[in-house]
């Protein structure tokens, strides 16, 4: 009965959330029958061309990365390597140059690490707390802050930005790993927040009730009752966040210091920079470098990659 | 006022425009099994989580054992509660599950052990001690619910519907077992139902809730033959209490309810007040309080209907009948059969009977 | 009521629930803080004439002024609009037609769900890097055309200011689509079968049964993913770094990266909290209707 107070209306934002569900579940009804048919070469023959459209790009790259610079010049860019060889993975991880350093890709890799397991950490424990509160501890005035936040999340970053860099700058932290980690976490927080507070006030209300009885308070709920009931959203968000920030670049620009550029940004650097021969070898090695700690989530988590991004996609 | 076990005053509790309980009042007896009773949405698990602590009340206070309990935490009540979903903790085995809330509570080890075993040996749940809430059926489930009330070691026990989600043949099976834990424990049990055949067998009184306002608070049997108002005499009952909307005349020293053109002779009710002439009213008959018989010309009490389905249930029979153009239901013996279009002869027991003012819809 | 040992009468309000308040703080901080706040501010100081360093001398609507005389915020405009006005149709459409090839119950459903997502797990930035090799006309598609005998074949959207900005959105159909189809396709498992049964024995076509019948059915999910791709396309800000760097010349800049430039390097901050309002203005025409719509008029929740 103490659903009339629930506000309900931004929950509708999870919806695809839901959707993302319907879609894991897969095609309802009988298998087809007929294996050949007009309709079906139509379909499937449809459906390969465009795979290998997705493809092109992620092949042309891995091609691109195995092939010498000669090789590159006078071949085709689809043509597998004659002589495969991994000298550019090497040059992009150890000594590819973005201006005046020469120690390639690896520092952004690990300023990368650095980033984006603090801000994970941080912004779950910071939005699942919170979700947990508004779901479960309802006060008045929260669905109010909550509606900011959400509305927020469709404010461009552009217009936040100046005013971030002067409140960190007022608190000494502008630059630093700990102010972009703040940053990560300002952002990451409405979609987060979103979602823990559904998944929380999606568990039975009567279980935070039995608890309350039983003489649990705030964290003994949250630690004993509710954690260990909610381990698939925090892999959701995990890998909301893990992608997110190892992605992002415009926040990596503007609140940090070159010496903690992230990844993304020494990528862009490395490759667009003017000075030198273009090696696109190097580049190619190094993009998917970049690329390949999302991927890797993306392939290893799945069906959790889909509820996560359907999720994340309110964020836009 | 002595033995009052809990006891809520003016209790009123309204989200933004919407008043769910309006200036509530109840004293519960110590030891007393008291069922609140009413459909969805009428209050009455409202006002338990009011009790237990789980919602801030708008206005008014809560006392139990004679301690104003308004703004204290759930645990500081003295309540145990069993819930309609049992609210199991997944996580956790049966004992843990018993046993968390005097963990929390930081009760010493062997206590918590002394008590758990206490409450498994009464709810006949010792096998079941390490297993999880999932490896258990619904009935064993709500034995643990019931359980982990128990080991708080509380005098007032709260159900919220917990025979809701059970099936029809384990529903009466625990029934029995609740009222016979009642009459162990002695305990004080605030009971929220919506079916009256539970809130009937267990209760020692009901109160009948409708849109946050306690309709009639009395025993079992009172609110079953004499039903304060309307809405109680035909929520209480199955098939429903059979209404005839009519007027009252008196004459030849005798009172009538004159309605669709039948008189009813009702001088045998025992009216609370003198009847009015010209009153307009409501004659409520219960279908086991009607009488039937073959149709036999002449006699003079007696109305004619005509049989219109017949619904044997066994033990009992069920007849729907015609009377003055409206449709009635009379319950008869199991062994007593009638064809429908059969017509036949009816006699009322007034004494029983029910009657209402038509516009205050309060019992005459 | 002489029985009753009165307890506390009704505790301070402020101080009731108050982990919970206690753990809304960092959320109610961001809210007002960061995102009400910060918004205000920028808008106020979008009056004024700052330039290195934010300062409050009021210069009334000169910043925007300036802002619509400047060429290059008039290009970033344009290119967002044709970028903006393509990138939704395309993700639309396409979207929705592979979302229905998905749905006709074929085998490796989950294969090429995969393929075609896979894209929107990579960075803006590796999308723009492998789509400007891609597109290099010395070594890329042009070149490989050409190679095969088709001399004259021209294909360098990357280094012709005229189509650079469908350049920059073939890469954002590749990055995006996967996820609209899986929006999309979600839309479609979500409609009754019984639908698709009734049509058939009424001998409507397939065609005729998702334009006229199942379309509007999806509406909801139509609207949603509209928001998504719009909001996305207002931001579009990395792969235009990564892919031309705005280039050639200002061909391709958008408004995102003029706020940044004009920000962080023009050190002009009242050009760049103009250029960043007039975002949030864009924003707020795409947002607020749909909000109303969702949540606004007729749609109660009790």
């Amino acid at each position: 009965m103490s659903d009339i107070v629930a506000f309900n209306s931004v929950a509708d934002e999870a919806a695809p959330q839901a959707q993302a569900d319907r879609v894991i579940a897969g095609p309802r009804g009988r298998k087809p029958r007929r294996a050949l048919s007009g309709r079906n070469i139509m379909i499937y023959g449809t459906l390969i061309v465009v795979a290998l459209y997705y493809l092109l790009p992620l092949y042309v790259m891995v091609m691109t990365s195995l092939k010498g610079m000669p090789e590159i010049r006078l071949g085709n860019i689809f043509a597998p390597p004659v002589e495969i060889t991994f000298e550019p993975w090497a040059k992009a991880w150890a000594s590819a140059c973005t201006g005046l350093n020469c120690d390639g890709l690896s520092r952004g890799f690990w300023n990368s690490v650095r980033i984006t397991v603090p801000s994970t950490i941080v912004s779950i424990a910071i939005a699942s707390v919170n979700g947990y509160a508004l779901a479960n501890w309802r006060f008045k005035g929260a669905e109010l802050f909550f509606t900011i936040l959400i509305v927020g999340a469709f404010i461009p970053y552009q217009v936040m930005i100046y005013p971030i860099v002067i409140v960190l700058r007022e608190m000494g932290i502008y630059g630093t790993l700990t102010g972009l980690i703040i940053v990560h976490t300002i952002f990451g927080m409405p979609i987060l927040t979103l979602l823990f507070r559904n998944y929380f006030a999606g568990l039975p209300e009567e279980l935070f009730k039995a608890a309350r009885v039983d003489g649990a308070g705030f964290w003994t709920i949250y630690f004993r009752i509710m954690l260990p009931m909610s381990l698939p959203i925090f892999v959701v968000a995990m890998i909301l966040q893990v992608t997110g920030i190892w992605n992002d670049f415009l926040f990596g620009v503007v609140f940090t210091r070159p010496e903690y550029y992230p990844m993304t940004v020494q990528l862009n650097n490395i490759v667009n920079s003017v000075q030198g021969v273009k090696e696109y070898n190097v580049n190619m090695a190094a993009t998917i470098l970049t690329g390949a700690v999302p991927l890797f989530v993306y392939f290893v988590s799945g069906r959790l990659f889909v509820r996560g991004i359907a999720a994340g996609a309110v964020k836009g | 006022m002595q033995n009052v076990s809990v006891s809520v005053k003016d209790l009123s509790l309204s989200f933004g425009a919407v008043t769910v309980l309006d200036t509530l009042n109840l004293d519960i007896k110590d030891g007393e099994f008291l069922v609140l009773l009413g459909s969805s949405g009428c209050g009455k698990s409202t006002l338990l989580n009011c009790i237990a602590g789980l919602l801030d009340v708008s206005d008014g206070q809560i006392f139990i054992k004679n301690k104003n309990v308004t703004w204290e935490e759930p645990k500081d009540r003295g309540i145990g509660m069993v819930f309609q979903s049992y609210a199991l903790y997944p996580q956790m085995s049966v004992e843990k599950n018993l046993s968390f809330g005097l963990q929390v509570a930081k009760v010493p080890k062997e206590e918590i052990d002394k008590r758990v075993r206490r409450a498994s040996e009464i709810l006949q749940i010792q096998p079941l001690l390490k297993r999880k809430p999932s490896e258990l059926s619904g009935g064993q489930r709500q034995r643990v619910a019931i359980g982990r009330a128990l080991v708080r070691d509380v005098d007032v026990f709260l159900f919220d519907e917990p025979l809701s989600n059970l099936d029809a043949k384990l529903r009466s099976e625990l029934r029995v077992e609740i009222k016979r834990l009642h009459q162990s424990l002695k305990n004080t049990m605030i009971y929220v139902t919506h079916d009256q055949i539970e809130a009937l067998t267990l209760a020692d009184r009901i109160a009948v809730m409708k849109s946050g306002v306690i309709q009639q608070l009395a025993d079992p049997m009172t609110i079953y033959n004499a039903p304060e108002n309307l809405f109680v005499a035909g929520f209480i009952g199955s098939p429903s209490m059979n209404f005839f909307r009519g007027e009252l005349q008196l004459r030849d020293q005798r009172a009538y309810v004159h309605a669709n053109g039948v008189d009813f002779d009702v001088s045998a009710y025992p009216s609370r007040a003198p009847l009015v002439h010209g009153q307009k009213v409501v004659l409520g008959l219960r279908p086991e309080h009607v009488r039937v018989d073959e149709a036999a010309s002449g006699a003079a009490a007696s109305h004619r209907a005509v049989v219109d389905i017949e619904e044997p249930m066994g033990a009992d029979n069920l007849l729907w009948l015609k009377l003055a153009g409206q449709s009635m239901s009379v319950r008869i013996a199991g062994q007593r059969r009638y064809a429908p279009g059969t017509a036949v002869t009816l006699s009322f027991d007034m004494a029983v009977a029910s009657i209402f003012d038509a516009t205050s819809e309060n019992r005459l | 009521m002489a029985g009753y040992t009165q307890g506390s009468g009704r505790p301070n309000q402020w101080l009731r629930n108050l982990n919970a308040k206690i753990a809304s703080v960092p959320m109610i901080l961001t809210a007002v803080v960061i995102f009400l706040g910060g918004t205000i501010w920028t808008v106020v100081y979008s009056f004024t004439n700052s330039k290195l360093l934010p300062r409050l001398s009021f210069v009334g609507l000169d910043q925007y002024e300036r802002l619509w005389d400047a060429p290059r915020w008039l290009v970033s405009v344009q290119n967002l609009a044709i970028y903006g006005i393509f990138s939704l149709i395309f993700s639309l459409v396409i979207g929705f037609v592979l979302a229905a090839l998905m749905d006709q119950k074929i085998r490796f459903e989950n294969t090429f769900r995969t393929i075609m997502l896979y894209p929107f797990a990579l960075s803006f930035i590796v999308t723009g890097l492998v789509w400007q090799w891609l597109l290099n006309p010395e070594f890329g598609i042009q070149s490989v055309v050409r190679s095969a005998g088709w001399e004259s074949f021209t294909f360098d959207p990357l280094y012709n200011a005229d189509i650079v900005i469908y350049g920059i959105l073939i890469a954002a159909l590749w990055q995006g689509t996967g996820l609209v189809m899986c929006l999309m396709l979600a839309g479609l498992r979500g409609i009754d079968e019984d639908i698709w049964k009734a049509a058939r024995v009424d001998g409507i076509p397939m065609w005729k049964t998702y334009i006229f019948v199942v379309i509007p059915m999806m509406r909801g999910v139509f609207i949603t993913t509209l928001v998504i791709i719009a909001s996305g396309i207002v931001k579009v800000y990395d792969l235009v770094v990564a892919q031309t760097s705005g280039g050639p010349g200002i061909a391709s800049e958008v408004p995102a990266k003029y706020v940044y430039d004009y920000m962080f390097q023009a050190q002009n901050l009242g050009q760049g909290f103009a250029a960043s309002t007039m975002m949030l203005i864009t924003v707020a025409i795409i947002i607020v209707p749909w909000a109303y719509l969702e949540f606004g008029g007729g749609r109660k929740h009790v």
